[in-house]
């Protein structure tokens, strides 16, 4: 059974703008996949998809043989619970405390009234200790989660992940906001996870580079449409001139696009 | 990605009429107003007002501080204060579900309801409908003014001091239910979007996502209708439901005015008490 398989998948957001234009994909259980393409190319959107946030407008798609159109309420929750996401802004909850995004990790799994129990009173406090140590800010552990920097957020957003414990994890842009020797160091932890306990690991990265000399399969994205997939070794300068052609510099357009389709998404 | 739809020009152009029609509306409305509202801003300066308001204020002074009235008020100035709270608790138990359910994005709408409702009619219909259903309370609990609610109130369970809680707890809520969807609206959604793709649930989002983020706004407004429920309170007294009120009513028809700006001057000191407590509850947050 496929981890995830996808059939001319596309998402297109209020009428006309389309933001996955008919991916074809399938990822076996365990194994490391790397996205690459220009920011906006729509890899956030398919990452959207993929841990049930979004329906695609079009297409199918079954994660471990289950037909998402057909899940609601409980079994939509108990699907999310097995995927675990890093989001590129963190999106962790401001005005709680480290220890509470950590352990909202376990929300899946815990009932409603131990999670109420567990904001005045952090339950498997150990939990979080040891999750935090592993990313290295153990002693932020009670600060104020909107007192950290960019990249302390960007690794309790880990941290949480690591208590969700789920079967796949998706990291967009996962190391967007640390200086690049923490970035080699987290791709590299996140790798040796997904080694160690058999855990699928999907990730976007704007760094070629990384995605080049860690995983052993890269897909190139672009404009919503998945133009290669395949081993690094098989990628060529062309092949990435071609997949990056025609856009700006990565730095100079995020903010452009995050702007316009935030407006869209949101709404 | 982009391939954003490029506005017609045509009906832009159609567009620019709109602002002269609606300025135009918006002066006949006006000067139709003040005509029909009789504004007269000399009232006070033609004989006849001049002689009221001087008889009045003459009355107000000095305001009658003997400790035969004052202790006579304390009773009736504790009842406006209890009203208050228990009228603010009461509207906050009715706001607060209805404000929720009232919150587009919590119920029917965006990120944190496009899988659950997509493919499913039934379910759609029913978030829509309690959406609907909860900003359709709202709305009639607050477009009647909490003066009439008393009056209600006053026939249905008698005259005293529970008709007023009920008054301001069924106004107030309709207006903290509503202030409330406002602020659970203004909510960053990514982090709740981050909680439900753990596996949360919609309680477990609305604790940990929901709560958190809103609660100053929350607690502030809340604090500031609270405020506005010890005023409402003193004015409810007019039609029998106890507290103040009834005070100003009987001073009044007494002609002692001088009563009239003790009471009032009670009113502002307790106004003025609870912002200095509910200024010192925000500073904690």
């Amino acid at each position: 059974m496929h981890q995830y398989r996808l059939e001319k998948i596309s998402k297109v957001f209020g009428r006309r703008q389309i933001a996955v234009d008919g991916v074809d994909l399938e990822v076996e259980r365990g194994e490391r996949v790397a996205l690459i393409g220009p920011s906006g190319a729509g890899k956030t959107t398919l990452f959207r998809m993929l841990n049930c946030t979004l329906r695609p407008t079009a297409g199918k798609l079954w994660i471990n043989g289950d037909a998402v159109s057909d899940l609601h309420g409980k079994r939509l929750r108990s699907v999310r619970r097995k995927i675990g996401t890093i989001y590129q802004q963190h999106n962790l909850v401001p005005r709680l405390r480290v220890v509470h995004n950590v352990l909202s990790g376990n929300l899946g799994s815990w009932s409603t009234l131990r999670s109420l129990a567990s904001l005045l009173r952090p339950q498997g406090l150990e939990m979080a200790y040891r999750a935090l140590r592993q990313v290295g800010i153990e002693e932020k552990i009670f600060h104020r989660t909107d007192e950290l920097s960019g990249g302390q957020q960007q690794r309790v957003a880990i941290a949480r992940v690591l208590v969700q414990d789920p079967e796949v994890i998706l990291a967009d842009e996962p190391v967007s906001s640390v200086d690049p020797s923490l970035a080699t160091a987290i791709v590299r932890l996140l790798l040796d996870i997904s080694q160690n306990t058999h855990k699928t690991l999907l990730m976007n990265l704007h760094s070629v580079d990384l995605a080049l000399a860690y995983f052993p399969r890269v897909i190139g994205i672009k404009d919503g449409k998945a133009v290669f997939d395949r081993s690094p070794d098989k990628i060529s300068d062309e092949l990435l001139e071609e997949l990056y052609s025609g856009h700006l510099p990565d730095s100079q357009e995020n903010g452009l696009i995050d702007e316009e389709s935030k407006s869209l998404i949101y709404q | 990605m982009m391939r954003s739809p490029s506005l017609s020009s045509i009906s832009r152009s159609e567009k620019s009429l709109f602002p002269c029609l609606f300025s135009l509306l918006f002066l006949v409305a006006f000067l139709d107003s003040w005509w029909r509202a009789g504004v007269r801003p000399f009232a006070f300066f033609e004989k006849e007002g001049r002689e009221h308001l001087w008889k009045f204020l003459t009355g107000m002074f000095p305001p009658d501080l003997s400790w035969n009235f004052l202790s006579l008020m304390f009773y009736p100035a504790l009842e406006t204060i209890q009203i208050s709270i228990m009228g603010t608790f009461i509207a906050v138990i009715v706001g607060f579900p209805l404000g929720i359910l009232g919150t587009r994005t919590f119920s029917v709408g965006g990120v944190l309801n496009e899988a659950e409702v997509a493919g499913s009619l039934s379910r759609l219909a029913l978030r829509w409908s309690s959406y609907t259903m909860a900003r359709g309370i709202l709305s009639l609990f607050r477009s009647i003014p909490e003066f009439v609610w008393a009056f209600m109130f006053v026939r249905a369970v008698g005259l005293g001091a529970f008709s007023g809680v009920l008054a301001i707890g069924v106004a107030y809520g309709g207006m903290l239910g509503k202030v409330y969807s406002e602020i659970f609206e203004g909510v960053n959604l990514r982090p709740l979007e981050a909680l439900q793709s753990t596996g949360a649930n919609r309680l477990q989002i609305f604790f940990y996502g929901w709560m958190p983020q809103a609660l100053p706004n929350f607690v502030s407004y809340t604090l500031y209708r609270w405020e506005c429920a010890v005023r409402a309170s003193a004015i409810l007294g007019l039609v029998g439901a106890g507290g103040l009120g009834t005070q100003i009513e009987i001073s009044m028809r007494m002609f002692n005015f001088s009563e009239v700006l003790t009471i009032l001057l009670i009113l502002f000191l307790m106004v003025a008490a609870v912002d200095y407590i509910s200024a010192k509850v925000r500073a904690i947050l």
